[in-house]
């Protein structure tokens, strides 16, 4: 009794809050799921049924199996206790199979595995400095980032609606956070490269990592004026960094390099002949520049400047389309995409090697890597936002500054993941789900930020509150209208072209924000 | 409000938990000829749609009332025909007369939950919330927990959201009505409730606390002044309000009475299905059903009902505070649902939504309640599929309560509410100091029964000869559990002024 008295009463609020989300989750499991569900389902049969050597050629499904060998792996595990449950879905032939005890296996699988996520933020909550402690529980600056990271809406919708497992690999990434930001580099390396070997779009914040473990864990003093001292640079320390990624490597490719499969492996992982941009657009510069192409071949197609025979047909009509031809703008090679990401990347890597700003530094740094390549990036997936938004809650109880660019990515990102559910029933979740988080974000915030000056000019109120209208409009009023069968693409393309304005401009206001932030020396010692 | 934006979070939240339990199975679902509750209240639609008014409650070849006749008062049916146009509006099929019985897809399905979420929103929520902030003598972080506790009972979420049913409506107008008595908006009060009354029968369980707490007002400001003017007052809103209701009903006296006669239907025996009232409970014993004629059933339920809330209820006359007014109600709801004639399981949340109210002063025992109140209805939320749902509301709603009140360590005689009666039993008694222990023991048992029970339900089958054990099992410790919270509260009714005066003399 007394025990039980002391886990649930005493103002445990962080176990609360834990077993809340997960008790949302089971609710969730009757929910609608997308094709991951059986993409995951593919993969345990694979995993399970056929030997190393065929993981990564099978091609019964559709859905091969594309990510690295950790993951491979991690589903051969979980497919152990997948027989426990029901034998036939791990039958690579039993395509499209998802029987009630399939489905209960697969959604608890996300469940438990969230565990690590929870850990991950319970370390992060022990090592942010947030603003001076509030008197209240709920102003709190450690409350409130374990609401924003455990109650996030878009690892809500992605992992246990739409089905995925971003929660446990999130955790590793803020595990990995965690540990940098103690001082444990060694063990922050390692996470990331297993992280790596795990998911390979973390990729996109791996230049944070490198640059930062380099510049502030392998040199290990600055000159007094905050740059680096050349002859401070330890040898041990890179070659054991190097050792470390080297061996998760080793271990994670090896079998696939014994098999000789590696082109194979690397093959399906980077599948560079899908489109430019993913079912939906992601809200990111790629939608920004077809819109314009849409908008001036319309006019052009209107003034007699184009000719309505060469537009090539239903290029746009459906979200569903996978290539995306350019009737006006030149069109985009991946090669391009590629050189815009690292052009986008290099100044935030520049400013962390030039003025590190330790943690801080370092975590701005790595969302600002993980937004550029959300907004170059070739096949981006509109669920990659919450590559940056995980991270960034960490900053937003900081400083209100960061506060106010967190509450807009984390707003349009979110809405923009809107289009992932389309079904009835899960409408009023999404809506609920989002106005809790959104109302919650903006509100705790504000109060923690409350004697400084507000957090959004009237710009910014207006943009956030459109949003309102927009939903409106493609739920409710657009199915309604004659407009629904010929211009079905509408919805979606008011969407991502309205969110990627608040996060362009999310990442614009960052970036300015990081680039003008005086040197380290001066502001913080660190 | 300062903190308006965690308030709108917990009914957020309420409303989020609301939704996903309304994704699984209702009652009913796929199992003609009768199908369940569901099918029920869409017959409902078709019937007062399609029929004229004068033949809602009368058998006829459009109307078989054998299949789901109306039973509930004319709100009800008139709160059917609005949903009705709407569906109309939507799909003219699902109202269909005749061929639309039985009707079952995802869309109707999402029609129908959905109107339960509108009512709820409109009726329900808006009266928690406001009850919450009311509250006196709390901080706002209290209220906004208090609220959140309230919002997550998961009895009402189950049967409305999961097994399918309007409660929100008529448990939202009795507490509009608990809310306007309670702060001297007498005749709101007495009209929200009414509405109750009008929209289920079963409302009637409140009518008695309702009537002596106002009676008690009048006495208490004088009979021969400002008293009687209230009570002409209040006499006049009520029957306006049932006037105004039943206007339909009252051209032809066939008409009412057969609206009474589907009301009350007293031929249906002393109880049906299994529920955890004490003649149902005790049948394992003593077959009163079988033994007894019929109009000594009706006799002697109606004795034990009357005597078991007679106490409160003069108490509530002489002393009338809202605080006791809400003891009351759990009191008389609670008698009624154990004693009284043609009971169903779901009547138990009629008592739930008191106790729900008195959650903020006895924690601890509240909760207790309120998990066996949901506990007791375990078979019927099985026989609908909805165990998952059940079983995680149930710990969601334990989990908020006991953070938000830290209910373990409220365990003592002062929290319990129980000073006086100990002090009073310690006259003749000196050593009766162990009664928190042994509530704290009894609480314990109570648990693992109740787990014990879940898990063989569902784990086990029972054997050949008895295949209702667990459901009786089940209605039994849930029938003693509740005898327990019958003593419990009137022990707190009737040594609650004592109290006070001996806090007066201490201080």
């Amino acid at each position: 009794m007394a025990a039980l008295g002391i886990a649930m009463g005493g103002g445990n609020w962080f176990s609360a809050l834990v077993l809340g989300v997960t008790l949302l989750k089971c609710l969730l499991i009757p929910t609608y799921h997308s094709t991951d569900f059986e993409v995951h389902r593919n993969w345990l049969a694979i995993t399970h049924s056929l030997p190393i050597s065929q993981w990564y050629y099978e091609a019964t499904s559709e859905w091969t199996l594309d990510y690295p060998p950790f993951f491979a792996w991690f589903e051969y595990a979980l497919s152990h206790v997948a027989k426990h449950f029901d034998q036939e879905m791990l039958n690579v032939h039993n395509l499209n199979y998802a029987s009630a005890k399939t489905l209960l296996f697969q959604r608890f699988s996300v469940i438990f595995t969230d565990a690590l996520f929870v850990y991950a933020v319970h370390e992060c909550c022990k090592c942010i400095d947030g603003k001076k402690a509030g008197k209240e529980l709920t102003e709190k600056p450690k409350f409130i980032l374990s609401v924003l990271l455990l109650w996030n809406f878009g690892l809500l919708i992605v992992d246990h609606i739409h089905f995925q497992y971003n929660g446990f690999l999130f955790g590793l990434m803020l595990l990995s956070i965690a540990r940098l930001l103690q001082k444990r580099h060694m063990e922050g390396a390692f996470l990331f490269a297993v992280l790596l070997h795990f998911k390979h779009i973390y990729l996109y914040v791996a230049p944070a990592y490198g640059i930062y473990l380099l510049r502030s864990y392998c040199f290990t003093a600055n000159k007094p004026d905050g740059s680096v001292r050349w002859n401070s640079f330890s040898f041990v320390r890179l070659i054991s960094l190097g050792l470390i990624v080297f061996l998760v490597s080793a271990l994670s490719l090896g079998p696939f390099l014994a098999l000789n499969q590696l082109p194979q492996v690397f093959s399906r992982l980077f599948p560079f002949k899908r489109g430019l941009c993913h079912a939906y657009w992601a809200p990111n510069f790629w939608a920004l520049y077809n819109a314009l192409d849409k908008v001036l071949s319309v006019i052009g197609v209107k003034w007699k400047l184009l000719d309505p025979n060469k537009i090539p047909k239903g290029a746009m009509t459906s979200g569903l389309v996978q290539q995306f031809q350019h009737t006006v703008l030149p069109s985009v090679t991946p090669l391009a995409t590629l050189i815009c990401t690292l052009i986008a990347i290099l100044p935030s890597v520049f400013c962390l090697w030039f003025k590190p700003q330790g943690s801080r530094g370092f975590l701005r740094c790595l969302i600002l890597c993980a937004l550029s390549s959300f907004m170059f990036g070739w096949h981006v997936h509109e669920k990659a936002i919450l590559l940056a938004v995980l991270p960034m809650s960490l900053l937003s109880v900081g400083k209100a500054e960061d506060a106010s660019i967190f509450l807009i990515l984390t707003t349009t990102g979110h809405y923009s993941l809107f289009p992932l559910l389309f079904t009835a029933p899960e409408l009023p979740i999404k809506i609920l789900l989002m106005l809790l988080f959104t109302i919650y974000s903006i509100s705790s915030l504000k109060t923690l930020f409350r004697k400084e000056k507000p957090l959004f000019n009237w710009m910014e109120t207006f943009y956030l509150l459109g949003l309102g209208p927009l939903e409106v409009f493609c739920e409710f009023v657009f199915p309604f209208t004659s407009w629904k069968l010929t211009y079905s693409f509408i919805p979606l393309f008011l969407t991502s072209v309205y969110c990627a304005v608040g996060i362009t401009y999310a990442w614009f206001k960052l970036y300015v924000s990081v680039l003008t932030d005086p040197p380290a020396g001066k502001t913080k010692k660190q | 409000m300062e903190k308006w934006y965690l308030m709108t979070t917990v009914v957020l939240i309420g409303l989020t938990v609301r939704w996903t339990v309304s994704l699984n199975s209702y009652s009913g679902a796929g199992k003609p000829p009768m199908f369940g509750d569901y099918e029920a209240q869409r017959h409902w639609q078709e019937i007062t749609f399609n029929l004229p008014i004068k033949q809602w409650y009368f058998n006829s070849s459009d109307n078989d009332l054998l299949y789901w006749g109306l039973d509930y008062p004319p709100l009800t049916a008139y709160h059917s025909l609005l949903c009705a146009y709407v569906a109309k509006f939507i799909n003219p099929d699902w109202i269909a007369l005749h061929t639309s019985r039985g009707y079952e897809s995802q869309a109707h399905k999402l029609f129908m939950r959905t109107t339960v979420l509108i009512a709820d929103l409109l009726v329900y929520i808006p009266a928690v919330v406001l009850y919450c902030c009311c509250l006196k003598e709390m901080s706002t972080k209290k209220k906004i927990a208090n609220a959140l506790c309230i919002l997550l009972y998961p009895g009402l979420i189950l049967i409305d959201y999961g097994h399918f049913q309007y409660n929100s409506v008529s448990l939202g107008f009795a507490l509009w009505g608990v809310l306007g008595v309670s702060y001297d908006w007498d005749l709101l009060g007495s009209l929200a409730f009414c509405l109750a009354i009008n929209y289920k029968q079963m409302e009637l369980y409140h009518s008695l606390p309702f009537f002596c707490f106002l009676l008690g007002k009048c006495f208490k400001k004088g009979l021969k002044g400002k008293g009687f003017v209230l009570l002409i007052k209040l006499a006049c809103t009520v029957v306006a309000s049932f006037i105004l209701c039943w206007l339909p009903f009252f051209t032809e006296r066939e008409q009412t009475l057969q609206v009474l006669r589907r009301l009350f239907p007293v031929d249906r025996g002393l109880f049906e299905d299994k529920v955890a009232n004490v003649w149902c409970s005790f049948s394992v014993f003593l077959k009163i059903k079988d033994i007894l004629p019929h109009h000594m059933q009706i006799m002697i339920s109606f004795c034990f009902t009357f005597l078991s809330l007679l106490p409160a209820c003069i108490k509530l006359i002489l002393q009338p505070s809202p605080k006791a007014f809400k003891f009351t109600l759990v009191t008389c709801a609670l008698s009624f649902f154990l004693f009284s004639f043609q009971v169903h399981e779901k009547s138990i949340l009629l008592v739930s939504l008191p106790v729900c109210l008195v959650l903020s002063e006895i924690p601890f025992m509240s909760t207790w309640f309120l998990l066996v109140s949901t506990f007791s209805m375990l078979p019927l939320l099985l026989k609908d599929e909805l165990l998952m749902p059940s079983v995680v509301t149930m710990v969601a709603f334990f989990i908020a309560c006991a953070t938000s009140f830290s209910i373990f360590e409220k365990t003592s005689e002062e929290e319990l509410q129980l000073k006086s009666f100990s002090i009073s039993v310690r006259k003749y008694l000196p050593y009766f100091t162990f009664l928190p222990r042994i509530i704290q023991h009894l609480f314990l048992i109570s648990i693992i029964m109740m787990v014990l029970l879940t898990l063989m339900t569902v784990t086990l089958d029972p054997p050949q000869k008895l295949p209702d054990l667990f459901s009786v099992l089940v209605c039994f410790v849930s029938c003693l559990n509740f005898l327990f919270f019958l003593v419990y509260f009137n022990i707190i009714i009737m040594w609650d002024s004592k109290r006070r005066r001996s806090q007066k003399k201490i201080s």
